[in-house]
């Protein structure tokens, strides 16, 4: 267990609804779920959880922190939007999944390799380096974040639509070496550090 | 008295006079209807057309009209003649529109025609003018009578006295209130539906006790209910013991409910220590007064569960099989007690299904903001104690759990305080009437617990509808029970919350002011509010039978010691089923009897078997299968042109003296449309289509003995927006007549 | 002067030489037809994308955001942000609907803002090009320039997620949206009115982290627009395009299906139909050639 999450588990004890309603992204609406289960059925990723949203809320209320926080459910979302527009109770259900992920990669206990869990990581990483996303980078560090071997063999399958890419225009080889920036990347990463910082605060991520 | 005269006016507008030979009609109202006057008229129903009629009234004397146009569902201001005696016979919808177009179908439309005047000159022949109840100086009462002093019973009891009668009300304790009373607060009635509220029976006991039109009886039950609307003789008796008597024009029954008892669930914990049910936890809030709610034992409550739909809603015939539909509600605003003496109380509220109407979903809201848990679940097990457990399914997780609370409230459902099971009654009083000795203990025990004790011959309460609650025309006509002018508010009807009580009682209180109108006017109560028909009986051809006392479904006869019927004509709610009952055709109304319908039956001029065109009877129900059958004209639905159709009061209200007149006369078939019957009846006045389908189903040995086919008789099942149906119904029947061949009692008549 | 102007936030996908470049291209060229000005955001950065949340988490996500903003403000005062790409759109109007209810979220924004100089008054509308196109021009407008209509080319309008929900086009229903095959309608092509994939989910992000679940979904969109025999696909969101386009080679490889349905931008349809080359219409910015629209372009 990391220390961030020793730390949230001696400060909530067993109010696992309350941690979620202080320190999750609009955490605080999960209490208003009227368990209909509209957002199960409608999410296009239905087949592939263990734990649908409605049963997310339900676990929270039921105190089970732990399976809630490593389970890979969250990780599965598209970000279609799709439940936020149907839930009757109008729960903004997407953006609460997305908070349980960051919340439990930043404690550290989301699941380990969890595929999304590593992209979204590498496409932050990319978009903060130069404040604009470099699409080269990004999918080669994807395609070799297991290693050079699964890597190639990827990247091998791909290599045609790489391709097509660059002749259409739409995939820029030189980008190796820096490609689109902001001009005032400095201040940019200022902005960062600063709302970075705020939030750690804000969510008891730092001391 | 002045001469009849009889006077027939035939429109030929709406293409009336387009498609019939109007010539041809009036001489068949002339020399065939007997008709001294007949007219025709190019647009009956315009100014010119009545002012006719009227003149006719004024000038010639005419006292008996046919009217031969559009429906008697139509035109009914224009067509309103209140001096003389009506009937009106059906070209339009029943004719002109149904008839299939064309010349080819020239000859059946004009022979339809004829005979429906025919009919109508028959029936006005047989007419009396309503005069209205003979005995109406004897119910000229208007006070209004109400039982049980709860809010449904202040409520009606007020609604009735600012409308500006005098109301009587009657409690059995020593204080009004009744359930309301022991509440610590209400859910809210209105915008925003957030908080719980003060229960307000504090002001509205007040405005009971300082209203001079309400008379007021506590420590008082009703000893015995005698009369009709109008004329209610009450006995009321004092918990000393003391006898008063009031005289009322009609009553309204607001006895309430009862919690169901908890200890018949021991395995959710009913009994044992730290169980309460809602209003255990009403009295511990109580005494809390907005601080912290303690248990029994004087600890303060730190968890709480609300077990909901606890005895109810059960699926297997131990418990209560209904829902009560407050108790969702009732539970949010208790656990809300809770949330707002102290956030920090664990609240569950464990559902199946969260039930809140009205504008509950805003309250329901209002507790999850608060931070009470909402737990989807079905308790299996609660063991009370020092520290109680729920043992439950979690139905979102799919998982036996449990969970701990320092208190449990189960909610248990409304038990409807309705008196008398009737079915009951019926069995012990038969019974106790022939000598035996233990039913009479048995009856004397159940009229302790009867709300009105009335001294009807069918039983000292109203009937009860689903469930033990008392009587409804549920899916019409909520207000209305079988005992006229009796109306049932509030959750002894059917379960319900305080709003929906109060507002229930207002309802019912206007119902009782509309009967002690018509009552002294004379007329009838709903469904035929306007009518001054009135039953009455040749008494010398009487046989004693006692089936139109048995089968009135409004308790309406009673009977004397001969055993001969007594009409309560302000009971009555002029059905006629009571006229379809008598073997020997002694009852009749004015304007309504075996013979206005029968002779309309014989008038019609029935073919040879040669001619190869059947006649088919309909006697249709006039509240739904006759205006499905004009519908079915408006929509130019067409249908057989060998089918004459009679409208009647109510299936009930069909003698068999009908049906066999028209089988003996050559008709070859006859068809009969009423309302849905059974558990989910539709029909007006509750039983008549039942009893009509049940007399039916005697008539196939008469069938047979005449030598007819058992299915030239139907009886079926119309609702008003059957229109398509019925002109289905109509065009099959026909062809299945087609295919029977012509009656062999054709040519016998 | 043109007569309408706006603040343009391209995105990073809209850049030269980067995934939606074509999008960019025909923008452009509708842009210049129905005389409209898009100015560009000086120095703006990535929005942060939906795929952000998990590294990058709320307040960072809401300031780069606001960065955008308030460098409209400062440059490019009382023009509305106008956006391409369905990400770019929905990040910044999630956070200006965040900061404009949000008072604290507001004040830690700009403490964060302050870092780099810069301050956020609260004043941007944040647009979609297609609300542009809806709101501020109409169908009428839109039909206006068009000079080779798109007769008899039959266009399933894959509207997607991001520009339908949870934010959508005003008066559009989220389960039915109506303007991409009123777009069709007005430049004389056929709409594919019923449509079932119309507005489901091609995997976005996850197309490359969960590559199997996405393309069960892309194969999805595409057999659904086979099936009602459209010639090609159209759509306003840049990861749509890219998903649906690129992943078809990889969904007949992977089983042996024939797919090969071009997908297109609205925006190209309209550079077409107003009489642009293909070119100038970004036709040669597409993996799976639009050889119909070529051949009307050319005409």
């Amino acid at each position: 267990m990391s220390d961030l999450n020793t730390q949230a588990v001696a400060r909530y004890k067993n109010n696992f609804l309350r941690e979620v309603e202080e320190r999750v992204e609009e955490g605080d609406m999960v209490k208003m779920c009227m368990q209909c289960g509209v957002c199960a059925g409608s999410c296009p990723l239905g087949p592939h959880w263990q734990h649908s949203p409605q049963k997310i809320f339900m676990m929270i209320r039921a105190g089970k922190r732990e399976e809630v926080l490593t389970s890979d459910s969250m990780w599965m979302c598209t970000s279609c939007y799709n439940c936020i527009v149907r839930c009757p109770r109008q729960l903004p259900i997407t953006h609460i999944m997305h908070g349980l992920a960051n919340y439990a990669h930043r404690l550290g206990i989301a699941p380990k390799g969890q595929p999304t869990r590593e992209f979204a990581k590498t496409f932050w990483n990319n978009l903060i380096k130069k404040g604009r996303v470099n699409e080269l980078t990004l999918t080669l560090a994807h395609y070799f974040a297991n290693g050079i071997g699964p890597g190639i063999q990827i990247a091998l399958n791909m290599q045609k639509i790489g391709l097509g890419m660059v002749l259409a225009g739409r995939l820029n080889p030189m980008e190796i070496f820096g490609g689109h920036s902001v001009k005032d990347l400095n201040g940019f990463h200022a902005v960062l550090a600063k709302a970075k910082e705020i939030e750690d605060r804000k969510k008891g991520f730092s001391a | 008295m002045a001469d009849n005269k009889f006077a027939a006016y035939i429109c030929s507008g709406c293409g009336l006079g387009d498609k019939l030979d109007v010539g041809s009609l009036e001489k068949i109202a002339q020399k065939e209807g007997k008709m001294t006057v007949v007219k025709n008229h190019p647009f009956l129903c315009s100014a010119s057309g009545v002012q006719m009629i009227k003149d006719d009234i004024a000038n010639e004397g005419v006292t008996h009209l046919c009217i031969a146009a559009c429906s008697r569902r139509a035109k009914t201001e224009a067509f309103n003649f209140p001096t003389a005696a009506v009937s009106r016979t059906n070209l339009r919808e029943g004719v002109l529109w149904v008839v299939a177009e064309g010349s080819d179908h020239d000859e059946v439309r004009q022979e339809m025609a004829e005979d429906y005047v025919r009919m109508g000159c028959a029936e006005v022949k047989k007419m009396k003018l309503p005069e209205g109840n003979p005995n109406r100086d004897q119910a000229q009462n208007k006070r209004i009578l109400v039982v049980g002093g709860g809010m449904s019973g202040m409520t009606a009891a007020l609604a009735a006295a600012e409308a500006g009668y005098e109301a009587v009300l009657v409690e059995k304790t020593g204080a009004l209130g009744g359930f309301a009373a022991n509440l610590w607060k209400r859910v809210p009635f209105s915008s925003p539906y957030a908080e719980p509220q003060a229960t307000g029976v504090e002001e509205m006991v007040a405005k009971v006790t300082g209203n001079t039109r309400i008379k007021l009886h506590l420590n008082t039950t009703v000893a015995e209910t005698g009369g009709a609307p109008g004329r209610f003789t009450v006995k009321l008796a004092r918990e000393s013991g003391a006898v008063s008597d009031e005289t009322v024009g009609a009553i309204v029954q607001a006895s309430g409910f009862t919690p169901y008892d908890m200890a018949k669930l021991p395995e959710l914990g009913g009994g044992q220590a730290n169980v309460v049910d809602q209003a255990g936890l009403e009295a511990l809030a109580k005494t809390a007064n907005g601080g912290a709610i303690k248990r029994a034992d004087g600890k303060i409550v730190t968890s709480v569960v609300f077990v909901q739909c606890a005895g109810q809603r059960d699926d297997t015939g131990t418990h209560l099989s209904y829902c009560s539909g407050h108790c969702c509600a009732t539970s949010i605003k208790q656990a809300m007690y809770f949330k707002d003496a102290n956030p920090d109380v664990d609240t569950v509220v464990m559902y199946t299904d969260l039930r809140v109407p009205g504008m509950g979903e805003d309250f329901y809201r209002s507790a999850q903001q608060k931070g009470v848990i909402f737990t989807k679940g079905k308790a299996s097990k609660v063991t009370g104690g020092d520290s109680c457990k729920v043992e439950f399914s979690d139905l979102i997780l799919d998982e036996q759990t449990s969970v701990d609370a320092d208190l449990v409230v189960l909610a248990t459902g409304q038990v409807a305080n309705a008196g008398v099971n009737l079915d009951a009654w019926t069995e012990v009083n038969t019974a106790a009437e022939g000598g035996n000795e233990e039913a009479k203990v048995k009856r004397s025990g159940m009229k302790t617990i009867s709300v009105l004790n009335l001294n009807y011959r069918q039983g000292p309460d109203m009937p009860q509808f689903k469930h033990g609650f008392a009587d409804s025309h549920f899916i019409c006509f909520p207000y209305e029970t079988r005992r006229t002018g009796i109306y049932a508010a509030g959750p002894t009807r059917r379960p319900m919350d305080m709003l929906q009580a109060t507002e229930d009682a207002t309802g019912a209180a206007m119902k009782a002011i509309q009967a002690v109108e018509n009552a002294a006017q004379g007329r009838a109560a709903h469904p035929r509010a306007w009518d001054l028909s009135f039953p009455s009986a040749r008494l010398e051809g009487c046989t004693q039978c006692k089936r139109c006392t048995v089968e009135c479904p409004f308790g309406a006869i009673d009977e004397d010691e001969k055993r001969f019927p007594v009409f309560n004509e302000q009971r009555c709610r002029r059905c006629g089923t009571c006229m379809g009952a008598c073997p020997v055709r002694v009852i009749s109304f004015e304007n309504y009897s075996c013979d206005t319908v029968g002779s309309q039956i014989k008038a019609v001029n029935v073919p040879d078997e040669d001619e190869e065109k059947p006649r088919i009877l309909i006697l249709a129900c006039e509240n739904d299968a006759y205006p499905a059958l004009d519908m079915a004209g408006v929509q130019r639905l067409s249908y057989s042109a060998y089918v004459r159709a009679i409208p009647v009061r109510c299936l009930g209200s069909v003698n068999t003296i009908w049906i066999t007149d028209a089988l003996n006369g050559g008709y070859d078939g006859v068809m009969m449309m009423g309302c849905k019957k059974g558990d989910d009846y539709q029909c007006h006045f509750v039983k008549g289509s039942e009893m009509a389908h049940y007399r039916m189903s005697k008539i196939g040995d008469t069938l047979k003995q005449m030598g007819i086919e058992p299915e030239r008789v139907v009886t079926e099942e119309v609702a008003i927006t059957d229109n398509a149906r019925v002109a289905k119904l109509i065009n099959d029947y026909a062809a299945q007549i087609n295919d029977l061949g012509p009656s062999p009692m054709k040519g016998f008549g | 002067m043109a007569k309408k102007e706006y603040a343009f936030y391209p995105g990073c996908s809209s850049q030269a030489k980067s995934s939606a470049a074509n999008y960019l291209t025909s923008v452009n060229t509708m842009c210049d037809k129905l005389d409209i000005k898009l100015t560009e955001i000086p120095d703006w950065n990535c929005c942060g994308a939906s795929i952000g949340y998990a590294e990058g988490g709320e307040l960072p996500r809401l300031a780069i955001n606001a960065r955008n903003f308030a460098l409209a403000e400062q440059h490019l005062p009382g023009k509305d942000i106008v956006a391409t790409c369905a990400a770019c759109w929905l990040g910044a109007r999630e956070t200006k609907e965040r900061l404009d209810h949000t008072s604290q979220l507001m004040k830690e924004t700009n403490e964060a803002l302050a870092a780099a100089g810069l301050k956020y008054e609260g004043k941007v509308n944040i647009r979609h090009m297609v609300e542009v196109l809806i709101e501020d021009l109409g169908y009428d407008a839109i039909k206006a320039p068009v000079v080779k209509p798109l007769e008899g080319l039959k266009i399933a309008g894959y509207v997607g997620c991001q520009t339908n929900r949870p934010f959508g086009i005003d008066g559009e229903s989220f389960e039915n949206p109506k303007y991409l095959d009123k777009f069709i309608e007005v430049l004389g092509g056929e709409p594919i009115e019923k449509y079932e994939q119309k507005v489901a989910c091609c995997g976005g992000a996850l197309a490359f982290s969960e590559p199997e679940k996405s393309q069960k979904q892309i194969r999805d969109i595409v057999e659904s627009a086979l099936d009602h025999q459209a010639e090609l696909i159209v759509t306003p969101c840049p990861l749509c395009q890219a998903n649906v386009e690129v992943y078809q080679s990889e969904i007949n490889r992977k089983n042996g299906t024939k797919f090969a349905v071009p997908v297109v931008y609205y925006s190209q349809l309209m550079a077409v139909a107003y009489g642009s080359s293909a070119k100038d219409a970004g036709l040669n910015g597409q993996l799976i050639r639009t050889e119909a629209l070529e051949k009307i372009a050319n005409r």
